[in-house]
């Protein structure tokens, strides 16, 4: 009896050591860095210089944050195309990047073989279609009922049929976005503000409409229709789904069609804005923590998990990013979302997990 | 017919608890180490020895890391190669810093390094698990891949931003460097992974190994069996890191021989190696030598096996075609066998028993 | 508290039941708005067999998930071996000799039977890293010490043939042998089952119930267990403790619950 007495005590240690400990590093760290914030010190460029310079210079700080913007919105469309097929198949599609690539290389590439920029778009919708379908037959279907990570490897594969596919089909150099002959703006608009110029592209705003306008319709497809109904009945439960009629089958290229058009009109938009590459590949791979800051099934946290991302990562670069020799922004955005996760594992706007035995 | 158990009865706990308990499969093992010790030396060209089976051992290496942390943990990483670069920059800074010491010690040690940072980056599976644990993978992957190239400290200043590697000795042989023979770089790397391959299959017969199956399979029961998951997922990802890390110091004291270590440890790196675990087979170590054969090869026989069949194709069209074909062959093995190349094995061990009669 | 409890302290029927193992105070279990668990008190005493029973719903395996660690009730405390329990964690409460077994049977299916029992002589297993890494000298002594054990346990629950076989695709009825086996080889002091006879035909339900039945008399282990099989519980538990909607509606010897109106309410319904 008087051992088992005796544990609550190292117990209690047990439980706050973690806390404990991270408190007497910071009272070190304070202590060691408490002299340093005079104008040359760390702790004065890491947390008073940063702020200065946006207090002093707001339109380079309205400049900034609307740069996150923009990129946020396209990062929130690549996190948007694996939701919608997460929510669908529970398939977490790491090809949804390439995806992207794949659709705008198609369309480019039709272009360029003359056919007319609208009908491009058409054709290209057609080619994706094909691909929702060929990944159905070929991939999902004979994969049904196999573990997640087993269908996550499966979009692996995928990814790398289509690097090669596109590649061998339209040549790995970076090629320029059909961007006028599909009626998109071109220019900047510059407003005065702040005493200084913030200059904003036609086609970030172009891009930030666009985005809204098919996230409106999205939502009306999911709340308001027949197939959207059964699309969620699907997301919630495949046996449930089944057993009412609804074939999976259809449905999962419905999903997959809709994540291609997602990352067509993804691709326009990225494309017009850089060029259209491969490169493109590894920044897609940013919708990632977008994902885990959102929550993997909920749209509203794509948009708003892009946008915290986009606007962290510019802000991040731009004012923090030159202390320790600039470039972060290739994982500040896993960070970010690293941070957040720590404090809520479900994400931005998941429900709490409660784990049944 | 000369595959069979029968007549082999265990008389000790010790001989049932062997790792390979049948007469035949020793012998097997036996076979593959004399050709790989012997056989191999002698007859593989340098061509052979240094670019194929150099890079199959250390990507062998690499993958049964990859596999003890997602095959038997069941925590998915897509950082391999930024673990595998930790190890290729401890072991330079530390070759640089006591010349004196044994290039094959301090390739232990700087693993010693790797698994301290893997460590570091496993800490938040504690909280997340799953794919969002493979996000957290992917922010070591590429805050490593910037410090490699943005902390000069790590290649000593160099200006051309790379690793030299410097020549190292052994017994008076020279087994880094320009001057290293592939076959004396061959053998040091065979020795290392042939160690470290038992110390894995070790460990994962052992308590430990039983540990991370636990949680892999069902974290909340191990934890009512009395494991503690952080330890477990932290013990997996030390393993796992440390394995990478030598793999990674292997690649480029063994094998480059210096070059651009940042542009090698890309996140493609990381995928190749998920690749071999899957394909050879998760939780399968002997899949894991399946996998990175297949997948190391794979371009090497596009490459110079279809022009040799008559069909003609260029370099960069060899590489669409691997491509397409790494991607198809991914999902074709899923379909077929999402176990991988190892239940494959088994599979073809368990038909062998019975043949010729297997009724 | 609106509904009134019947405390019947329980005399020991046939066997001689020690002091209070574990006691149960006044807990209550919240998921957000849900009460799980409202304002329940139970003790369990060394060496019997006590049963927890309810329909569905009525917080049973929440109980057992508070005794062990896995949830922590909001309000009230739960008392094990005279020690008040703070937040406890799962592995803590495993270290303190609270093993179980699940409803939906929760082994390590990628595993075979053998390793899956191994797993619960984890604790009891203290060999380092590097011995084990060199699966040598002391090491193997270990393994081979624990594996004689769990050996005796596989005899004792006549699941020899199954020794290395995957358990993932044993049958069911084996499946939770198994697991009985995986939660004794932690050679608990208290041995929580939920549910052992779910889903057995009645020659399986023979045999798990002889096996409870020996456990508690060999090893003199305490077993708390959940069952809906009333014909079982009546026979093999000392006292049982009915629950109803996260409430606690009656306590006693099996006789006593049998007799008791609320209980029968519970399970026939109320014309009301």
């Amino acid at each position: 009896m008087s051992d088992v007495a005796a544990r609550p005590a190292p117990n209690l240690f047990a439980k706050g050591w973690v806390k404990t400990g991270l408190i007497l590093v910071a009272i070190v760290a304070a202590a060691i860095l408490g002299a340093q914030f005079d104008d040359s010190g760390t702790l004065y460029k890491v947390f008073i210089d940063p702020f200065q310079q946006m207090v002093q210079a707001p339109d380079l700080l309205a400049q900034t944050i609307w740069e996150g913007l923009v990129s946020g919105v396209l990062y929130a469309l690549i996190a948007l195309g694996f939701v919608l097929i997460f929510k669908a198949s529970g398939v977490f599609n790491f090809a949804q990047g390439i995806m992207v690539v794949f659709a705008a290389l198609t369309l480019v590439g039709l272009y360029e073989k003359g056919v007319p920029a609208f009908l491009a778009v058409i054709l290209t919708l057609g080619v994706m279609f094909a691909l929702a379908v060929t990944i159905e037959r070929v991939v999902l279907r004979p994969l049904v009922n196999q573990p997640d990570i087993i269908l996550f490897m499966a979009t692996f594969g995928i990814t790398y049929f289509l690097i090669g596919f596109g590649e061998a089909l339209f040549g790995g150099n970076p090629k320029q976005m059909i961007a006028d002959q599909l009626w998109l703006p071109k220019g900047a608009i510059d407003l005065k503000l702040f005493g200084g110029l913030v200059s904003l592209q036609k086609i970030d705003i172009a891009a930030a409409v666009i985005a809204s306008i098919m996230i409106a319709a999205l939502a009306a497809f999911f709340q308001y229709t027949r197939i959207g109904r059964a699309l969620r009945a699907v997301a919630d439960s495949h046996k449930a789904a089944l057993s009412v009629g609804i074939s999976l089958n259809q449905i999962w290229v419905i999903v997959w069609f809709t994540a291609g058009i997602v990352a067509l009109i993804t691709g326009i938009m990225w494309g017009a804005r850089s060029d259209v590459s491969f490169a493109l590949e590894i920044v897609a791979l940013k919708a990632l923590p977008v994902l885990i800051l959102g929550g993997f099934t909920s749209i509203p946290g794509a948009i708003v998990g892009g946008l915290i991302i986009g606007i962290g990562e510019k802000m991040g670069e731009f004012y923090w990013g030159p202390l320790i020799g600039g470039g972060i922004e290739s994982w500040l955005a896993y960070f970010i979302a690293l941070g957040f996760l720590l404090f809520r594992p479900q994400g931005l706007f998941g429900d709490k997990i409660i784990e049944r035995i | 017919m000369f595959y069979r158990e029968a007549g082999q009865f265990k008389s000790t706990y010790s001989a049932d608890m062997a790792v390979f308990p049948l007469r035949q499969d020793r012998i097997g093992i036996a076979v593959i180490l004399a050709l790989a010790f012997i056989g191999v030396p002698l007859i593989g060209n340098d061509f052979f020895i240094s670019s194929v089976m150099i890079p199959f051992l250390v990507f062998s290496l690499a993958a049964i890391g990859l596999n003890i942390l997602t095959g038997y943990t069941g925590l998915i990483s897509l950082g391999t190669a930024a673990f595998m670069g930790v190890g290729a920059y401890a072991a330079y800074k530390l070759t640089t810093a006591f010349p004196g010491i044994n290039i094959i010690v301090l390739v232990l040690v700087s693993g010693l390094f790797s698994a301290a940072i893997g460590v570091l980056f496993g800490l938040p599976s504690l909280r997340i698990k799953g794919f969002y644990l493979a996000v957290a993978t992917l922010a070591a992957q590429f805050f490593l891949q910037w410090a490699f190239v943005r902390v000069p400290w790590l290649f000593n200043y160099n200006a051309s931003g790379a690793i030299e590697v410097p020549q190292r000795t052994l017994f008076g042989l020279p087994i880094t460097g320009a001057s290293a023979s592939p076959e004396t770089r061959y053998f040091v790397c065979l020795v290392l992974v042939v160690g470290l391959t038992w110390f894995a299959s070790n460990l994962v017969h052992g308590k430990l190994g039983r540990s991370w199956m636990a949680v892999r399979d069902m974290d909340i029961a191990a934890e009512l069996m009395g494991i503690k998951l952080l330890n477990a997922k932290l013990t997996a990802f030390a393993v796992s890191s440390f394995y990478a890390g030598v793999a990674g110091a292997m690649m480029i004291f063994f094998w480059y021989g210096g070059g651009e270590a940042a542009d090698v440890f890309n996140i493609r790196l990381s995928f190749n190696i998920l690749f071999m675990v899957i394909i050879g087979g998760l939780g399968s170590l002997i899949g894991s030598f399946f996998g990175a054969a297949f997948i190391a090869s794979l371009p090497t026989i596009l490459k110079f096996g279809l022009p040799a069949l008559g069909v003609p194709l260029s370099g960069a069209a060899a590489e669409h075609v691997t491509f397409m074909l790494v991607g198809a062959l991914i999902i074709t093995f899923l379909i077929v066998e999402p176990h991988g190349l190892a239940r494959l094995w088994q599979i073809g061990k368990q038909k062998l028993r019975t043949w010729p009669f297997p009724y | 508290m609106n509904v009134e409890t019947m405390n019947v302290t329980g005399e020991p029927l046939h066997r001689d039941k020690g002091d209070v193992l574990l006691s149960v105070d006044n807990i209550s279990l919240r998921f957000g708005g849900v009460k799980a668990i409202s304002d329940v008190s139970f003790d369990i005493r060394k060496g019997e067999v006590r049963a927890i029973i309810g329909p569905n719903g009525a917080g049973k395996t929440s109980m057992l998930n508070c005794i062990n660690g896995f949830y922590h009730p909001q309000e009230g405390q739960i008392t094990y071996k005279g020690v008040r329990r703070a937040k406890v964690k799962p592995h803590q409460a495993a270290a303190d000799g609270i093993a179980r077994t699940f409803q939906n049977v929760a082994l390590f299916k990628g595993m075979s039977t053998l390793d899956n029992i191994m797993t619960g002589r984890t604790l009891k297993m203290h060999r380092s890293f590097f011995w084990q890494a060199l699966r040598h000298g002391p090491a193997m002594t270990e393994e081979i010490e624990h594996r004689k054990v769990v050996e005796d346990i596989i005899d004792f629950l006549q699941i020899q043939h199954i020794r290395k076989l995957p358990v993932g695709k044993l049958p069911y009825g084996l499946q939770k042998r198994v697991e009985l086996g995986r939660a004794l080889a932690m050679e608990p002091e208290l041995l929580l089952l939920d549910e052992p006879m779910a889903g057995m035909n009645l020659e399986e339900k023979e045999d798990m119930c002889r096996f409870i039945l020996d456990v508690n008399n060999q090893f003199g282990t305490t077993i708390a267990l959940i069952e809906h099989d009333m014909g079982v519980v009546m026979d093999l538990s000392d006292r049982v403790v009915v629950l109803e909607y996260g409430r606690k509606i009656a306590d006693g010897t099996p006789d006593e619950v049998k007799a008791n109106q609320k209980v029968i309410d519970a399970y026939l319904g109320v014309a009301h």
